[in-house]
């Protein structure tokens, strides 16, 4: 087992190990394997170095000082190629880092890359990157999941015991779950987003990758918190999550979604989120049957909503300032030529069908209903926070499908983000804990949701299956 | 007025106004407002709209709109911003944020010179563009090699103003724009220089035959100066007023003025009307000033132009020049010079015609100046010359006086003097007897030739005509 | 609302500045049509008196002081961008004014 966050920060802190030894450590995983997985579009090699030498010296003292980071290739590091796996960044270095990114250096971490992911962060494979897939590192043969799969492949792969992703509807939560990680998406503005390149503004949250829920609390308590860079960022300080680890679930109100274990869950997801609610409920939780009734909706929500934000966050990509340009007599056939070339079909796809939502005629029977429909999931998911302190789902209906699999049609692809749409759609914090294997021996992972802000109580669960696991 | 428009044909005239508020910083960023910097050297990733960046609301952008709309007579309201999507390289992300269907200030009016009122629709924020130019083929835009853009502009805060169409003539429209310019200086909103483009005029005008419902209208954009409005509006009524009679429609359209033509042009044609797909935007938070900023608004408000000249009519005899008098700023000095004493109409008509700015002229010189020629002691010519040389060096007007050796002409000298004049030239005084106004002129000129300039030139006519009658 | 068809994205392509081949526009426009087709279990649900949901969060009045903070240096922004002359982007000439 690879060493965790934890480990690695205490002994490097205590002088029992070096910064630059822990990272050869992992440039070495990463040079054995990553040829194979290609979780990595980047790795910093030289940077990392420079860090780790600097941690050595005493220079960068913090929470995380001498620990390996990954960081999802949509997040912003200046001087740093970020690509969001799209040819139309390829290459682009941003003049400056995302607010997370400051955040980590100042904790002192060791960037050590940048992680594929579907391209623009549309996807649920990261088969739609425009530099080739990843693939899972239980199962060569599958996906890792997405768009963050690059990120769940490089902490499944012991590449780095921490990765940044973004979940817009699922991008964390469900490759976490098909590699056999931790992930979390933080309550909506609880991480900033500056410096996240936008898909669905509404919707994206940053958060992290992790072995265990310790190391994933740990990480949050860093990146979390106010930031005056971000309009839509909670007014406060970063919650405090790792002192209520302990504190397990006895007499906690655990909600098992009714919506979300529907026909469409493999017979496997089920069996292990019921032995999940089972644990639970022998660790003194009482654990009943909740229902969220317009969560059923979330995915005709969704796919109006997203889109609509992702084709109005898409347009800057022009070919006029930064990024790919294809040349041409004038400049509109210029940004035309330049994003036919520059976008792949998945984020083509999207545009248009957003295009489509807003445009004249029919922004109300599309955006303006789902923006509607949004409102109902987050007035149900109230009701059912009445009840219960917590509730729970499957993360993926399935383990980790075949490569090309699903690429034919996109509307099955969709259907994978069904138990993890509805939480980025009520902004309602939601992770992913591993939770033991499916029929075919690959990982299973088990959602734990909370209403906004609701991170400590849903860090306590999980921590709580964790341990039940153990 | 044209002949058309005596034909019983009507102008409706609406205009919409872009004001740059005087601000530090941009609307949505720190980088620095300032006219004239060298290209691209005020930019930041949120005004550039590089990928990951996100806007922040500037608190004094929203002050000094607040304060404008309450000078504009509009009410306050909650508001949202929207995004107005549309292509085109000035514009960094490809979308403007703007306001739709919540401005912040909406259903004003305001009170021109000369009594009319126009109304206001709505005064809402929203950022401004960079700025391109055209290069290659003699710098006009449709005969551009490429265009080059200066992005220091983009981001920079906008008032944009629209009125009614409630403007029926060239001439109105002109004191429309002339009041606005008035208020936004009064109220430190803008320095509204047109030559600077920190205020942009757009007109739509449309004409129909009286008593008959709105015609089409036209868009008119590149008015750079209130000269260029005036013409243009003249021009494009004439133009619709020449095609309706000929039996066709007007095209709804976009039309640019062409200073060196004198005319208006058809915009290049698009293929299809603008969509601009407009949505709340995602990034930032509904802005509801509570009733204490309102206040704080409220209480800053200045004496605004109407409000002066109500103030000054008031107190003078004659209201022909209190409308030229507030324009020039002196009105303050006028008024206090009557409560020093001085004569109200005198004062008046000193301020109208022989001041364009007080220089070194108080209010107590002034009053007395004004009841030296009331009491006989000057003639308007003599007073006139001591003035220019009050608001020159300031002084006592007594004491100009006597250096000048001025002293007004005793009725008697002067009744003499004239009789001798008459003497001298009998067939201009048949002249006179006989009705022939021109004559006066002559003679007024001999008197005051003879008298060194002394004689009051309106006694003398006077007297002329006393002497032409008997 | 009725089906989306070739000529709706042949229309939403041009406002997005993409073109698409044959073959593509027939492509997604079946694709587009299988994902507008299952959004319709929303066409039916009556929302008329429900308010939309633009923000999760409800924040207010988040703004910032009119204070200058740094620009970026020009050299750094310049050198990312695929043409430049005078200090500006050069772009090939527009065709029509700014909406």
């Amino acid at each position: 087992m690879a060493a965790t966050a934890q480990e690695i920060a205490a002994a490097i802190a205590a002088g029992q190990r070096r910064a630059v030894d822990v990272l050869d450590e992992h440039l070495a995983a990463i040079g054995a394997r990553d040829g194979e997985l290609h979780a990595f579009n980047l790795v910093t090699t030289e940077h990392a170095r420079a860090d780790a030498e600097a941690v050595d010296r005493g220079e960068r003292p913090g929470p995380l000082a001498g620990v390996p980071v990954a960081l999802k290739d949509n997040l912003c590091t200046r001087g740093i190629p970020t690509t969001c796996s799209s040819r139309i960044l390829e290459g682009w270095r941003p003049p400056y880092d995302a607010t997370v990114v400051t955040r980590l250096r100042d904790a002192g971490a060791v960037l050590v890359g940048k992680t594929n992911l579907d391209e623009f962060a549309m996807g649920s494979s990261t088969e739609n990157s425009a530099f080739g897939a990843t693939r899972n590192p239980h199962d060569v043969t599958r996906v890792p999941g997405g768009s963050s799969g690059g990120s769940a492949a490089a902490v499944a792969a012991g590449f780095a015991p921490v990765a940044l992703g973004s979940d817009t509807g699922g991008s964390i939560r469900q490759p976490a779950a098909l590699c056999g990680v931790v992930g979390v998406k933080p309550t909506y503005g609880a991480v900033s987003r500056y410096g996240l390149i936008a898909f669905a503004s509404s919707l994206d949250q940053i958060g992290p990758f992790t072995t265990t829920v310790a190391d994933a609390a740990l990480v949050l308590e860093v990146i979390a918190g106010h930031d005056p860079m971000d309009s839509t960022s909670i007014d406060g300080p970063a919650p405090s999550l790792l002192e209520v680890l302990d504190h397990g679930v006895d007499g906690l109100r655990v909600g098992v979604v009714r919506e979300l274990l529907g026909e469409g869950i493999a017979p496997d997801v089920r069996a292990r989120t019921e032995a999940a609610a089972e644990a639970l409920a022998a660790a003194g939780a009482k654990v009943d049957e909740a229902s969220v009734p317009a969560a059923i909706y979330g995915l005709s929500a969704y796919y109006l909503i997203a889109p609509s934000e992702a084709s109005s966050n898409l347009a800057r990509y022009d070919g006029v300032r930064y990024g790919l340009r294809v040349d041409a007599a004038n400049t509109a056939e210029m940004n035309t030529a330049t994003r036919t070339a520059g976008f792949g079909p998945e984020v083509k796809r999207r545009i248009m069908l957003g295009t489509y939502a807003l445009s004249s005629g029919y922004y109300d029977a599309y955006y303006g209903k789902a923006q509607r429909v949004r409102t109902l999931i987050i007035r149900d998911f109230q009701a059912a926070y009445e009840q219960f302190d917590v509730l729970l789902s499957p993360t993926s209906p399935t383990t980790a499908f075949e490569l090309g699999a699903k690429t034919a049609d996109p509307l099955s692809m969709y259907m994978n983000d069904v138990c993890t749409i509805p939480s980025n759609l009520s902004g309602d914090p939601a992770m992913s804990v591993p939770y033991g294997a499916g029929a075919d021996g690959l990982p299973v992972g088990v959602q734990v949701m909370a209403p906004a802000l609701g991170e400590p109580v849903m860090f306590r669960v999980a921590a709580a299956l964790e341990r039940s696991l153990a | 007025m044209s002949e058309g428009m005596r034909n019983g044909w009507e102008l409706v005239v609406g205009l919409e106004v872009h004001c740059e508020l005087a601000t530090q910083t941009k609307i949505f960023c720190g980088c620095r407002n300032v006219f004239g910097a060298p290209p691209n050297t005020n930019i930041c990733p949120v005004c550039l709209g590089l990928p990951g960046s996100l806007p922040v609301l500037n608190e004094e952008a929203v002050h000094l709109a607040m304060r404008l709309g309450m000078a504009l007579g509009c009410s306050v309201e909650p508001s949202i911003f929207h995004r107005k999507n549309y292509f085109y390289p000035d514009m960094p992300k490809d979308y403007q944020v703007s306001q739709y269907d919540q401005p912040i200030n909406v259903d004003g009016s305001i009170e021109l010179a000369d009594g009319s009122v126009v109304g206001i629709e709505r005064a809402h924020l929203e950022e401004d563009t960079g700025k391109s130019t055209h290069v290659g083929g003699g710098g006009r835009i449709n005969e551009a090699e490429r265009s080059l853009v200066d992005y220091n502009r983009a981001g920079v805060p906008l008032v944009e103003i629209v009125s009614r169409p409630d403007i029926t003539s060239a001439e109105q429209a002109k004191a429309y724009v002339n009041e606005l310019r008035a208020i936004l200086l009064a109220t430190g909103a803008s320095d509204a220089k047109m030559e600077e483009g920190s205020m942009r005029v757009d007109a739509n005008v449309s004409v129909r035959r009286r008593g008959e419902p709105l015609g089409t209208r036209c868009e008119i954009k590149n008015l750079n100066s209130v000269r260029s409005l005036v013409r243009a509006i003249e021009y494009e009524a004439e133009r619709q007023i020449d095609v309706l009679q000929a039996g066709e429609r007007i095209v709804q359209e976009t039309r640019h003025w062409d200073e060196a033509g004198g005319r208006t042009r058809p915009g290049r044609s698009k293929e299809e009307a603008e969509d601009y797909r407009y949505f709340p935007e995602p990034d930032l938070v509904p802005v509801e000033p509570d009733d204490a900023w309102r206040q704080r608004v409220r209480d800053e408000l200045p004496l605004l132009p109407a409000a002066r000249r109500a103030r000054l009519a008031t107190a003078v005899p004659a209201t022909a020049g209190v409308a030229l008098v507030v324009e020039r700023g002196l009105d303050e000095l006028v008024l206090d010079a009557i409560t020093a004493g001085g004569d109200p109409g005198r004062l008046l008509t000193h301020a109208e015609h022989n001041v364009l700015e007080a220089g070194a002229l108080t209010a107590e010189s002034f009053a007395a100046l004004s009841r030296m020629e009331v009491e006989g002691a000057l003639t308007a010519t003599q007073a006139k010359t001591v003035l220019a040389e009050l608001v020159l060096t300031g002084g006592d007007p007594a004491a100009i006086a006597a250096t000048h050796g001025f002293e007004a002409l005793d009725e008697s000298d002067l009744a003499s003097t004239l009789d001798a004049i008459i003497a001298e030239n009998p067939e201009a005084f048949e002249k006179l007897k006989a009705g022939d106004g021109k004559v006066i002129g002559f003679f007024t000129g001999q008197v005051m030739k003879a008298t060194q300039g002394k004689a009051d030139g309106k006694r003398v006519a006077a007297l002329l005509q006393e002497k032409a009658k008997s | 609302m009725p089906e989306i068809t070739r000529d709706d994205v042949a229309h939403v392509a041009r406002l997005a500045r993409l073109s698409l081949t044959e073959e593509e526009l027939d492509l997604f426009t079946g694709q587009l049509a299988a994902v507008l087709d299952h959004a319709r279990d929303v066409e039916a649900l009556d929302v008329a008196d429900v308010a939309p949901t633009a923000h999760p969060l409800p924040l207010r009045n988040v703004l910032r002081a009119d204070v200058p903070g740094p620009s970026l240096d020009r050299d750094e922004v310049l050198a990312a961008a695929p043409a430049v002359e005078d200090d500006r982007f050069a772009v090939p000439p527009v065709l029509g004014e700014e909406p």
